[in-house]
């Protein structure tokens, strides 16, 4: 995880190559000492390009999926705890999101915005908390019957003490999930976004829109999707273990019973 | 819970108006508008003549509210207009036409999804950082990760290729027409695989992660530790008390991609030449096609609603302690 | 002055029309031509690939390019091209125009039917006329037939077409398919055309092939006319299938599972060079009918300085554009007509890459300094512009991208924006909020650009959206669309092509290449100035290689 950051962040130094400017007798070359991945259909060294793609790839999958997870959690907490009308407007506002049709409301937030990095990440951000919101509500739902809850309840433990310290820590699992799958889903989703000239723009480069390019040229030109394809999977499994880490790091309970079944068995 | 189901059903017909009212204000505010030539080539036959009259055909150039009242009229009659693509064809009838082919696609997947995703779950959870867990984790994520056109392009070399052993795109063979009754079923049988192959792979890695997640959380619990300690077999334990529990987050996460089922995949639908709807959703969106965009939310948001409530309903039935639409402060 | 044709014979006309055509513009890869002594036979089906689903039936009123291919199969014209462009009879047998080329007199054929049996007559004609001008027809081509003063069919065997003004297009404009009065009367009088049955499932029509079905998003099936008035065309059946991914209908090539294709430069260079593929498809390779430019806002007040355009064509090097984008798969580009039809002007100036030069003119035009960054500065303005360009076509995205890496050594900094087409057309294209942009154009078989470059046309509407105004253009243009005598137009378009390369209100780029492959079981191909389709209904199988012999 920190190694990938790093790689972003040391890019200019790193890079080889000038990651945009293309070279038409070197179009598609085949990985080698020269271009140690590649390159693309302009003739763009891979490496060089990946390295630079890996700043905004990374940041708007991390960021976006933050926000969103950010969102989705207090909406959703707010709803399953309290009900009642709270808990139906606030899903009826999930309702509305989730049927919303995206596509028209990127091209109205286009009529206002110039496209950066910040309105890819709060595009995606702000578009996409509803599956967190509704997972949290559930477990909220679920949790706050428990008898931990109701005897803080009973004891006088004021709302905001109790969802934070104990219902929410429990209801965290679909959450990391969510995040989990949500950090490449984001990092698609703003190569998407470029077509409706909403995302990174040409000629930088993007995990995503690297993918994209890659696809005309897949019998010939493996690279331009395996390598991105690659950094996703990597980014996405090494999130995987942090997730996990911190979430056994913080319940040392976990470990002990899993511990028990195994030795049962 | 029956009372509620029905207030919820009640609430949903208002609920229903406003949703398609803010969409179809957003959807006729939004740059672009119908029957623009969608090529990217301009060429010297000029259609604006065309789009004039198809604005007045159409009652584009009528105030927003007096179109909307006009398109809510209809609906009440079940009439979704006609589509303002060339063919002018009843939304209905265009939607009626590809959708059975992406249910069948999404149905099957989702069933094929979710009877391998809760197994490995409940296992990688069980035996959590055993080998199979980590496999397992890896190999959902490496379907999650790579891109659908790239396994699927992959695919079709292979099988359709270079081993010839199924057919690359479409949804039957030329010769169909010819072929009996049970050749036929095979052949578009055949047809299906790559495609639910694809878009199963891509699948797996949601409701695998949700499961084995969510069992983590309940195995530890004091209920189930306690069943454990009544001396229950692991596989009662599990099966019945801590699965039945687990299952929350997967009510969820299906309720949230019921509607999907009538969505399509683009890119799956593209890549295999297959007409379903997202092929119609795409090109409908990119000629601005109103009526079709709109006769598809109205179905989409119904689904969404039933869904939703649906996932409501069921809490209740998987932890029988959960009320949901209880109103705060009973204690 | 008028040309004294009182009577022009069908061959001789054609050889007036466009005797300079030809030339060195078509090089097919592969003659796919049958061999000696094979005799052309009739029967097995054609599998043609189609990117998009088409729209309709009744092309009249569409405007896909997919609708356009399968209608003309369905449906004929009075006239049509011949392999060399030129004008030739199909519904008509014979024309003549009058002194003042004002009446334009067709001697229809005699003995067509429509699909359903019904003798084909004037009548039909003046029907699709009318249709044309009916006030609630959504159609593009009813500015072709504005001109028109009066229609009239004498009897049912002759038509009578008399003309407000002399009108160039007056001939080629009645290549429009002939729609079945009997059929679609009272649908064109609603104003409902669109809905009427024939434009989903039965058109009726006269062409060579009939239709079989249409699955939507699926397949259109079409089958051979027997009753076709030029004889029943060879191949039994042609099966459209649609498949929306490029990458996929290249597969399902190599699968066979369709016999033709329109390759990507990519694929044709770089996938298709090996023996099996050779061995199973032809490859042919010919200008298309489209360029791409670059096009300036000319209300800017940077790009009003033709110096300044000047400078950034020179500082574009077009062949290495081409090689590129298109693998050298397309030719150099001076103007906007293809190099080798009649009205292309080969000898305007062009503008070599150099950059010496550029710099030259941009400071000539006052952009004499830089900043730190490299960029030139006047007036403490640094000289950067956004190149738009449309969504879902990724051969201008790189053209966008060369453009921009071109400009960056001149000291000109570009900023890419690729927007959805609606969105690009309708906000920043016909609201002017642009400063430059990459797009194409398709052109036609006719010179006439009046649309495009007339300074009346500079509407929010209309299609002369970069603001070009030059009062010598707009009378050349005046003067080429209202003569019908070809070497009168040849004259004021070849003025005009140098008008334009010495302005270069935009940057030609280049003409790419059609790039179609057909499998090698098909005979009777003979590559073309006009393409390889001309002859369609001539492709035959031998039997020994028909594959479907089911249908």
């Amino acid at each position: 995880m920190v190694l990938l950051a790093l790689l972003a962040i040391l890019a200019p130094a790193l890079a080889p190559w000038d990651p945009n400017r293309p070279d038409v007798r070197k179009i598609l070359d085949a990985p080698s000492g020269v271009h140690p991945l590649g390159t693309d259909q302009l003739g763009r060294d891979v490496l060089s390009r990946m390295l630079y793609g890996a700043r905004v790839s990374l940041a708007v999958g991390f960021v976006s999926v933050g926000i969103a997870s950010l969102i989705g959690t207090m909406l959703g907490a707010a709803a399953g705890y309290h009900g009642g009308v709270v808990d139906a407007t606030l899903m009826r506002l999930v309702d509305l999101m989730l049927v919303f049709p995206r596509f028209f409301l990127l091209l109205a937030v286009l009529a206002f915005l110039r496209p950066s990095i910040w309105t890819i990440m709060a595009v995606i951000g702000l578009t996409g908390w509803m599956g967190v919101a509704r997972l949290v509500r559930a477990e909220f739902l679920a949790l706050k019957e428990r008898e931990f809850v109701v005897w803080s309840q009973a004891v006088g433990a004021s709302g905001l003490r109790i969802v934070w310290r104990h219902i929410l820590p429990n209801a965290m699992a679909p959450v990391l999930v969510a995040m989990t799958l949500g950090i490449p889903a984001a990092i698609l989703t703003e190569s998407g976004l470029s077509f409706l000239g909403l995302g990174v723009q040409p000629p930088h480069a993007t995990w995503g829109n690297i993918l994209n390019e890659g696809k005309d040229a897949i019998e010939i030109g493996w690279w331009l999707s395996v390598y991105p394809g690659l950094a996703i999977l990597v980014t996405v499994l090494s999130y995987n273990l942090l997730g996990e880490g911190i979430r056994d790091a913080l319940d040392p309970r976990l470990r002990q019973s899993v511990g028990r079944i195994v030795t049962r068995r | 819970m029956l009372r509620y189901a029905l207030r919820r059903l009640l609430l949903a017909v208002p609920l229903l108006i406003g949703i398609t009212f803010v969409s179809f204000i957003v959807i006729h505010l939004a740059p672009g508008t119908p029957g623009e030539v969608q090529t990217g080539d301009l060429s010297i036959q000029s259609d604006r003549d065309v789009q004039k009259l198809l604005m007045e055909l159409y009652d584009l150039d009528k105030p927003l509210h007096v179109q909307y009242a006009k398109w809510l009229t209809r609906l009440v009659r079940f009439d979704f207009g006609r589509s303002f693509s060339p063919d002018a064809r009843p939304v209905l009838q265009k939607i009626g036409e590809r959708l059975p082919i992406t249910l069948l696609l999404n149905v099957v997947e989702m069933l094929i999804i979710i009877a391998l995703a809760v197994p490995i779950g409940v296992l990688s959870a069980t035996r959590q950082y055993s080998m199979f867990d980590k496999v397992t984790t890896v190999f959902v994520f490496v379907g999650f990760a790579t891109p659908d056109f790239w396994l699927a392009l992959l695919l079709m070399i292979l099988f359709g290729v270079q081993l010839g052993w199924l057919p690359i795109s479409g949804l039957r063979s030329l010769n169909w027409e010819y072929l009996s009754f049970w050749r036929q079923q095979g052949d578009f049988a055949s047809h299906l695989v790559l495609p639910i192959i694809v878009a199963t792979f891509g699948g797996l890695a949601g409701f695998s992660r949700y499961m084995r997640q969510s069992m983590l959380e309940v195995i530890r619990q004091d209920y189930v530790q306690s069943a454990r300690a009544k001396g229950l077999a692991e596989r009662v334990v599990i099966g019945k008390h801590a699965l039945r529990n687990a299952m929350l987050p997967i009510v969820t996460v299906l309720g949230l991609s019921l509607p999907g089922l009538i969505g399509g995949s683009v890119i799956v639908e593209s890549i295999f030449a297959i007409p379903g709807m997202g092929q119609l959703m795409v090109q409908a969106v990119f000629e601005r096609d109103y009526p079709v965009i709109m006769g598809n939310l109205v179905i989409v948001s119904t689904l969404t609603l039933g869904a939703n409530l649906l996932a409501d309903v069921t809490y209740g039935l998987v932890d029988p302690r959960i009320r949901v639409g209880a109103r705060r402060g009973r204690r | 002055m008028k040309p004294p044709l009182a009577v022009v014979p069908l061959a001789l006309a054609a050889a007036l029309a466009l005797a300079a055509c030809g030339g060195e513009a078509d090089s097919a890869v592969e003659q796919g031509s049958g061999r000696p002594g094979e005799k052309p036979a009739y029967g097995d089906t054609f599998i043609e690939s189609l990117t998009g689903n088409i729209s309709g039936l009744i092309p009249n009123v569409l405007s896909d390019s997919a609708s356009f291919e399968i209608g003309s199969m369905l449906y004929s014209g009075l006239i049509t091209r011949d392999k060399d462009l030129n004008i030739i009879g199909e519904l008509a047998e014979s024309w003549t125009f009058s002194q003042d080329c004002l009446d334009l007199t067709f001697n229809l054929r005699r003995n067509v039917r429509w699909h359903d049996g019904r003798p084909f007559t004037a009548a039909d004609v003046v029907f699709t006329y009318e249709t044309m001008i009916h006030p609630k027809t959504p159609t593009a081509y009813r500015e072709d037939f504005k001109a028109v003063a009066e229609v009239a069919a004498p009897d049912p065997y002759t038509l009578r077409v008399r003309y407000k003004q002399p009108y160039a297009k007056a001939l080629q404009s009645w290549g429009l398919w002939m729609l079945p009065r009997h059929l679609l009367e009272s649908y064109v009088r609603e104003g409902r055309l669109r809905e009427a049955p024939q434009n989903r499932s039965n058109p009726v029509g006269t062409g060579a092939y009939r239709f079989g079905e249409w699955k939507p998003g699926e397949k259109v099936v079409l089958v051979a006319n027997p009753d076709y008035f030029e004889g029943r065309p060879h191949l039994g059946r042609v099966v459209y299938r649609i498949i929306p991914s490029q990458a996929t209908i290249f597969l399902e090539l190599k699968a066979k599972g369709v016999d033709a294709a329109g390759l990507t430069a990519l694929q044709f260079k770089r996938q298709t060079e090996y023996p099996a593929f050779r061995k199973a498809y032809h490859k042919y390779e010919y200008p298309a009918n489209a360029y791409t430019y670059l096009g300036f806002n000319l209300k800017d007040p940077r790009f009003a300085d033709r110096r300044v355009r000047q400078a950034i064509a020179h500082a574009i090097d077009k062949r290495e554009l081409i090689d590129g984008v298109l693998l050298g798969l397309g030719r150099e580009a001076t103007g906007p007509y293809k190099p080798g039809t009649w009205a292309h002007n080969p000898s305007v100036r062009t503008y070599p890459y150099d950059m010496a030069k550029a710099r030259a003119l941009l400071a000539a035009a006052g952009w004499t300094e830089t900043n730190a960054d490299g960029v030139l500065v006047r007036n403490g303005q640094p000289f950067t512009f956004e190149l738009l360009t449309n969504q879902g076509n990724d051969e201008r995205k790189k053209v966008a991208e060369i453009v921009q890496a071109s400009l960056k050594e001149l000291g000109i900094q570009v900023d890419i924006r690729v927007i959805e087409w609606a969105s690009l057309l309708k906000e920043y294209i016909k609201k002017r909020r642009f400063e430059a942009i990459i797009l194409g154009w398709g052109i036609g078989l006719d010179p006439d650009q009046y649309e495009i470059w007339h300074s009346s046309k500079t509407g929010p509407d209309e299609l002369n959206h970069i603001s070009y105004a030059n009062p010598e253009v707009d009378a050349l243009l005046e003067q080429g669309r209202t003569s019908c005598r070809q070497e009168e137009r040849k004259k004021s378009y070849a003025r005009f092509q140098e008008v334009l390369a010495e302005d270069q209100p935009y940057v030609f780029l280049y003409f790419r290449d059609a790039l179609p492959v057909v499998s090698s079981r098909v005979r009777g191909i003979v590559p073309a100035p006009s393409g390889i389709r001309y002859n369609f209904n001539e492709w035959y199988v031998p039997t020994h290689l028909q594959r479907y012999t089911a249908g």
